[in-house]
């Protein structure tokens, strides 16, 4: 395992990931604070859980009294997106030297932030070097996420209602512009724009399996036109 | 109190069920396949799906704002981001929620 790449890794994540990471996870935060959940539990949601969407649905959820079956569907549904995202993934980072559980625990450190990034850095990096470079990254963006978290909770009383959608807005514009300033290939482009369309149009139809709904059928639809048009060019 | 924990923990194996099956998958999988190429399709095509549902039929503290808010806050961020600085993350993130904050504390 590299020093280098995971210092590296660490660096890059120090920055601006960790920073919009933290403000949406304060925010979260404060929403189990606002729930009457106790500090411990927020942070464990956050170091176990560590997907954002299905933490905010568990602690909705659970705060409502849904039963146990249903919530679990739920979180288990808006975590399916990880299957895609850890398959894509774990390809670019694959090396002779690593042992077989490197991939298991990097898969529990992957989010969406450490997965957009590693999608667009890691083809810069040499194949040796890229776990390392990740494990730098993610840890960061976890520790950074898990102290804002109990932040958050803490100050909960502090942020008004005003700050709190400032807050929030951040993290759908960090994932808009780090997929948009990431298109390197038609192939990217067609896929982002075929989800942009079938999400929300799957939402009216089913709210619960939108995103997996929307992800396949947008998904399958870009792959169809990429090919069409690389068999017909 | 217990149950909450439990739930929890069901919870956090249910995700990883995912993260774990894309580990296991990906071992018999070529970077060059044409299965490759349709799964990372689907991948892009979740994430693009789930942020512009977000910002066209919010949920909590976003579902505050309203879509011309949101509209505006997405102008000024990809502004800031793409015209104003060199694809400066930071920048562009935060004009995006400099802009919902003021347009909010200017509608209230």
């Amino acid at each position: 395992m590299s020093r280098a790449a995971l210092a590296q890794g660490a660096r890059e994540a120090a920055g601006v990931p960790a920073a919009v990471l933290a403000a949406g996870y304060m925010g979260f935060g404060a929403l189990a604070a606002g729930n009457g959940l106790p500090l411990a539990y927020a942070v464990a949601s956050t170091l176990t859980i560590w997907a954002l969407p299905g933490q905010l649905m568990l602690v909705e959820a659970a705060t409502l009294g849904a039963p146990f079956v249903a919530i679990v569907l739920t979180v288990a549904l808006s975590s399916a997106r990880f299957l895609p995202m850890t398959l894509v993934l774990m390809p670019l980072m694959r090396h002779a030297r690593h042992r077989g559980w490197h991939y298991y625990l990097a898969a529990q450190l992957l989010a969406l932030t450490g997965w957009t990034a590693a999608m667009v850095r890691l083809p810069d990096i040499e194949r040796a070097e890229r776990l390392a470079w990740f494990y730098g990254f993610a840890t960061v963006c976890l520790g950074a996420s898990a102290l804002a978290t109990a932040a958050g909770y803490l100050v909960a009383d502090l942020l008004t209602p005003l700050a709190r959608a400032g807050l929030v807005f951040m993290a759908p514009m960090y994932y808009l512009l780090i997929l948009l300033g990431a298109i390197r290939d038609r192939v990217v482009a067609v896929a982002l724009a075929c989800g942009a369309i079938l999400g929300p149009l799957a939402h009216l139809v089913t709210p619960q399996w939108s995103v997996l709904a929307g992800g396949l059928i947008g998904g399958t639809l870009a792959w169809l036109i990429v090919r069409g048009a690389r068999r017909r060019g | 109190m217990a149950e909450l924990w439990l739930l929890l923990a069901l919870c956090g194996l249910a995700t990883y069920a995912f993260r774990g099956l894309g580990v296991l998958l990906s071992g018999g999988l070529r970077a060059e396949s044409e299965v490759f190429a349709w799964v990372s399709c689907v991948a892009y095509a979740m994430i693009a799906g789930l942020i512009t549902r977000m910002l066209l039929m919010p949920t909590g503290a976003l579902a505050e704002t309203t879509t011309l808010e949101r509209a505006l806050g997405t102008g000024a961020a990809l502004g800031a981001y793409f015209a104003l600085t060199r694809k400066n993350l930071f920048a562009g993130v935060f004009a995006g929620a400099v802009a919902v904050w003021l347009l909010r504390v200017a509608a209230s």
